[in-house]
């Protein structure tokens, strides 16, 4: 229990020595992605206690103290205090709002998107709305965000719709506009009009540039939570670190960090399955 | 002919600005195509066959004349005139067998009827083996072999096949050219298909529509009444190489001159 991040790495690599005299390369060979993965986030957790040690900082804690307040936060037992065996709490409160925006920002978007996309007329009035809301950074609208929802998880939720939802719009638009117009011309030929031609050529064709849209919102959506938490809601990790940040408990804001990394990296790669699974028509994205 | 045509173009002209110039893509073009024909049109680029082509599918709209199937104008694409475009224009995110059920799907056909249909034009142009490859993993024959199916499928009933074997190589060209023959005879299809192969067009066609360029027009209409299957190295095949290159490039000569 030194080192919780180092624990749950180091046994794999360990446990593939006893093995290694029997059948060492294939599983060294499957094993090598992982192994170099591993690399640097170690060097990195070596360097950082080196540092630590070094510069005798008192400021900054080490990655073990860390460890053992991550520790805490997930099972409790060491301070026993106001965080302890709280982190899944804040965790499905932030993940419920980080999902539930980019749930609702995906709804929006795709539809708008290929409407946008494929109208003129819808192009002609929507657009240039939009490009002007665009480079206004999702930050700006916290102040009236709080003003219209109020403090508290309407906000943050808001927050994160708007992050997710430019960077989904824009990019099924931009698959939209570039399909290969033989394909609209094939289908027409074929007997596909109306509606029918969305469902059946528009929506498959752009899903490549949709699921790009799909991954930077999803990143948006992670980054803009912890903002949108900042506003005074009780619960979520962007609510940890700022209350730790007013406790001066840096172990803890660290934590905060760790887990919305880890979190926002488990789901993105869960949106790349799912890409890689829908496109695996594609060349470029199917594995 | 006393039989219907099953596609009259009358006085048929297209014209478009480029930088502030009009351009005569067609003018005054009149061909009639019987059923059951195969017509190739030929002619070197910019003599508007394709155009005159897109104008039968229904992607583009004539500035003058008509372009009629069975006596009525055609307005818009529809399943009863399919297209095979050079760049096989599949849709890559369906398979093989399904790219083939596109259109029999879209006119919400009977579930087994559909399929059963699929299954045999999968096997009449031989991919069972394929059929549940995406296009990105076929050869540019085989790609082929699924736009003509996915036609033929949708029950069309005249073939419009733009430049279809022009990015193949040399003995997939002939092997196709040989099959689509074979699926025209068996089916009793009209085929349209544009080539600026001489060779291909006597190979395969009843009849040999030249065009000349600037503006675009029918040259001369030359019916051909060799014996199939055709032996493009026979004297009288290559006599009538002869005469239709001497019409194709009257009109080069002329121009230069």
């Amino acid at each position: 229990m030194k080192d919780s991040a180092a624990s749950v790495a180091i046994p794999a690599p360990l446990e593939t020595r006893p093995a290694a005299a029997t059948n060492a390369v294939p599983l060294l060979i499957r094993a090598k992605p992982l192994l170099l993965a591993l690399v640097v986030p170690l060097l990195f957790l070596v360097l950082w206690q080196l540092g630590v040690t070094w510069t005798k900082s008192r400021l900054i804690p080490p990655p073990t103290e860390v460890a053992v307040m991550m520790w805490d936060f997930a099972v409790g037992g060491i301070w026993d205090d106001a965080f302890s065996r709280t982190l899944h709490v804040h965790l499905i409160m932030s993940l419920s709002r980080v999902y539930g925006g980019f749930l609702l920002a995906t709804m929006v978007a795709i539809p708008l998107g290929l409407l946008i996309g494929r109208v003129m007329l819808a192009r002609q009035m929507l657009d240039p709305m939009l490009q002007m809301l665009r480079p206004i950074p999702v930050t700006a609208w916290l102040p009236l965000s709080m003003i219209i929802f109020g403090l508290g998880g309407t906000s943050a939720f808001s927050l994160v719709f708007l992050g997710a939802f430019f960077p989904i719009l824009l990019n099924t638009v931009f698959g939209v506009r570039n399909v290969d117009p033989k394909l609209f011309e094939a289908a027409a030929m074929l007997g596909c009009q109306g509606t029918n031609v969305f469902r059946r050529v528009v929506l498959p064709a752009a899903l490549p540039s949709i699921f790009t849209g799909l991954r930077l919102g999803h990143g948006f959506a992670w980054m803009v939570i912890v903002v949108g938490e900042m506003t005074g809601v009780p619960e979520g990790l962007g609510a940890v670190i700022m209350d730790a940040r007013t406790l001066s408990r840096t172990d803890l804001v660290i934590c905060g960090m760790i887990v919305i990394g880890i979190a926002g990296f488990l789901s993105d790669k869960l949106i790349t399955l799912l890409s890689s699974r829908m496109l695996s028509w594609s060349p470029q994205h199917s594995r | 002919m006393t039989a219907p045509h099953i596609i009259e173009i009358e006085h048929l002209s297209k014209e478009f600005e480029l930088n502030g110039t009009t351009i005569h893509a067609l003018r005054d073009v009149n061909l009639s195509i019987a059923k059951g024909e195969f017509v190739c049109l030929i002619g070197a680029s910019g003599c508007g066959k394709s155009t005159l082509l897109r104008i039968m599918a229904g992607f583009e709209t004539a500035s003058g004349g008509a372009a009629k199937m069975w006596s009525k104008p055609i307005t818009e694409p529809g399943p009863d005139r399919g297209m095979v475009f050079q760049d096989y224009a599949l849709f890559p995110w369906l398979t093989v067998r399904d790219n083939i059920a596109f259109g029999p799907t879209e006119r919400s056909r009977p579930k087994n009827e559909v399929r059963d249909k699929v299954e045999s034009f999968i096997d009449l142009v031989g991919l069972r083996k394929f059929a549940e490859a995406y296009p990105h993993q076929l050869s540019g024959g085989m790609k082929q072999r699924v736009a003509i199916a996915r036609v033929l499928a949708n029950d069309a009933e005249v073939v419009l096949m733009d430049e279809p074997f022009g990015a193949l190589d040399a003995m997939t060209r002939e092997r196709l050219q040989e099959e689509l023959l074979e699926i025209w005879q068996r089916t009793g299809l009209t085929v349209v298909f544009v080539t600026h192969s001489i060779e291909e067009a006597i190979y395969l066609s009843d009849r040999v529509v030249v065009m000349t360029p600037a503006p675009g027009k029918i040259e001369s209409d030359n019916p051909i009444t060799l014996v199939r299957p055709r032996d493009v190295s026979a004297p009288d095949f290559n006599e009538i190489r002869r005469l239709l290159g001497g019409k194709l490039h009257s009109h080069h000569g002329r121009k230069a001159a």
